[in-house]
């Protein structure tokens, strides 16, 4: 009954900041200097023409006005018509949608990899001088933004030892099957490797990139739990009963101190899909992100609109899904 | 244990002072750029187009790090993106913590509706990609240095309120502002004398971090081409050169590169030694 309770009132926050969102964006591409419209028709064009078109993109209504009709198409599923492919929101954005988030869970995946290697052999190896080195690496790797990592990625692994793609998702000039945007996922699914390694080329280093300031949070989160987990009664228990070491860490001490770290990847995860925008930009790859450059960049308003509202809904449903995990996983706050 | 302790205490230490100095240098670099650069930042000469650094065939004698593809002088450039760079870190950096600091600071001691507003809008703010919304708060109000500044600001002032709120009510919990309150004190005195003094530590921590972000989210604006002019230099518009060129003269990007690296490495590692001297446990 409480957890109900708790998700309903999630949902209903979840629902205004979304409007608020919403409100936010509206009003802001709305006092962008310069006419969409003028910049979308040929040079000759007269002011007439300027102002049916205007009209035709509902643009020469006020910005109440123009509001209540997009949010009134939104709850039909109808988030206008993108002005300059022509070509509904909708569509063009769920096209995208599935490259970033095939980039956002590869990257996702690296990180926990990654961070939970670091974190066991660190553990493992205490007091070393290779746990040192991985604090150090730590350190290193939270301190600075996916955007340099992916600047220093291109530069180690596509200049120095070329041996992944800079930019795209895919070799052009590949022929492509699918049915899917996903083709990431497709390509495994109809055992093409050949365009699965071609894609994952491609990916790699804008996924290690987004992955790597995930992964030393991760790294460090984890390993302080552990560390706190090793001086736990059970756990020496369990050693004076004759395990190894390997043995107390993964089974005994892991899965209790894992919980802290499984609530924190969930919200930063969010800030791993908002570093899509200037990382999917920086690699070429055509995700969301990458596409919503482009609509500032054109004035294209409708679209602006439909990707921040997407973005802000994917945000806001993986905290809700995050907290309600947390109180599903949670004993002390399942049985409250 | 206490050894231990020591050591960790000796490498914060030390990477207190290492980033300390190279934020120093850069300082003097950004004041003394008129005088220190070998050329004219802007002076373009298609002739001297992509000349290497000067260990490497084919420089050009007085070009030490090469030229771009206009032959505009690399190391000249980026000493000048110094002075861009430190201005905006310092300028947005403490315009949002003023702000961000000051929101919080009044929700996490007021309570109440004021605490529901704030907490309301933070919760919206979390909701938007910063990196787009920055991109389109920018394109709304223009180029320029005022608007990345503002960009700033406008984004990540909700890093400070959510931290600064959360400390201000734990502060706000304790003793010695309910004995501060008996003995007459004002709301306006308990939140500026008693409880400030005692996150500013925390706000101290969290302005070193901005300021990092705040060369990022430039360059990143730079890069995007949203920036200043084009033509005034800047770090992150010589690597969205240099990336573009990249196989062609790699030191277009890798001098800026590392330049950015350790600078924002400085920023945060400075955060982070100082938020180890506040630390209590450490300490």
């Amino acid at each position: 009954m409480r957890l109900l309770r708790t998700f309903l009132m999630r949902l209903a926050t979840t629902a205004v900041t979304l409007f608020g969102v919403a409100v936010i964006v509206f009003v802001v591409i709305r006092v962008v200097p310069g006419n969409p419209i003028a910049m979308m028709l040929p040079p000759g064009a007269t002011e007439a023409d300027v102002a049916r078109l205007s009209a035709l993109y509902g643009l020469d209504k006020s910005i109440p006005q123009q509001f209540l009709i997009w949010a009134g198409g939104v709850l039909q599923g109808d988030f206008g018509t993108s002005i300059t492919t022509r070509q509904p929101v909708l569509a063009l954005v769920l096209g995208r949608l599935p490259a970033t988030l095939e980039l956002s869970v590869m990257a996702l995946v690296m990180a926990v990899i990654i961070g939970g290697f670091a974190a066991l052999t660190g553990t493992r190896l205490r007091g070393t001088r290779t746990e040192g080195a991985i604090d150090v690496a730590n350190g290193m790797a939270l301190s600075v933004p996916d955007f340099l990592w992916g600047l220093v990625l291109i530069l180690m692994f596509g200049v120095l030892v070329p041996i992944f793609h800079i930019s795209g998702r895919v070799t052009p000039s590949l022929d492509l099957p699918f049915v899917t945007n996903f083709y990431l996922f497709e390509s495994l699914i109809r055992l093409r490797l050949d365009l699965w390694a071609d894609i994952v080329a491609h990916m790699f280093m804008p996924a290690l990139a987004l992955a790597i300031p995930l992964s030393a949070i991760i790294g460090q989160l984890l390993k302080q739990s552990l560390k706190e987990t090793m001086h736990l009664d059970y756990v020496t228990l369990s050693r004076t009963k004759g395990y190894g070491e390997n043995h107390v860490i993964l089974r005994e001490a892991l899965p209790n101190a894992i919980l802290p770290t499984l609530t924190l990847v969930g919200v930063q995860f969010t800030f791993l899909i908002g570093g899509t925008v200037i990382i999917e930009r920086l690699f070429s790859y055509e995700g969301l992100g990458n596409m919503a450059i482009d609509a500032v960049i054109n004035r294209d308003l409708p679209l602006i609109q439909g990707i921040v509202i997407l973005f802000a809904a994917i945000f806001t449903a993986v905290n809700l899904l995050v907290d309600l995990a947390y109180a599903a996983l949670n004993p002390r706050l399942r049985h409250a | 244990m206490l050894d231990g302790r020591g050591s960790v205490k000796r490498r914060a230490g030390a990477r207190l002072w290492l980033s300390a100095g190279w934020l120093a240098v850069l300082v003097l670099a950004a004041l003394l750029a008129p005088w220190i650069t070998p050329k004219d930042p802007l002076a373009q000469d298609l002739f001297l187009g992509r000349l290497p650094p000067f260990w490497e065939t084919g420089a050009e004698p007085g070009y030490y790090l090469g030229t771009d593809s206009l032959g505009r002088d690399v190391l000249s450039r980026i000493l000048y993106g110094a002075r861009l760079a430190l201005i905006v870190a310092l300028v947005a950096g403490s315009i949002t913590c003023l702000l961000g600091a000051g929101l919080g600071l009044l929700a996490g001691f007021l309570r109440g509706w004021v605490d529901v507003l704030i907490s309301r809008f933070i919760d919206i703010w979390m909701a938007f990609p910063p990196v787009l919304f920055s991109i389109l708060l920018i394109a709304v109000i223009g180029p320029g240095l005022g608007s990345i500044i503002l960009a700033i600001v406008i984004i990540d002032w909700t890093r400070f309120a959510r931290v600064v709120r959360a400390e201000a009510m734990a502060q706000g919990a304790m003793d010695y502002v309910a004995s501060a309150r008996v003995a007459g004190r004002g709301r306006l005195g308990i939140m500026l004398r008693e409880i400030l003094p005692n996150v500013l530590p925390t706000i101290v921590v969290l302005l070193t971090l901005e300021m990092g972000i705040a060369v990022i989210v430039e360059a990143i604006l730079s890069f995007v081409n949203l920036s200043i002019s084009t033509d005034d230099p800047t770090w992150g518009g010589m690597i969205a050169e240099g990336r573009a060129a990249v196989y062609q003269a790699w030191w277009v990007l890798v001098f800026p590169l590392i330049t950015l690296f350790l600078t924002v490495l400085s920023f945060s590692q400075l955060g982070e030694g100082l938020k180890d001297r506040f630390d209590p446990v450490l300490r």
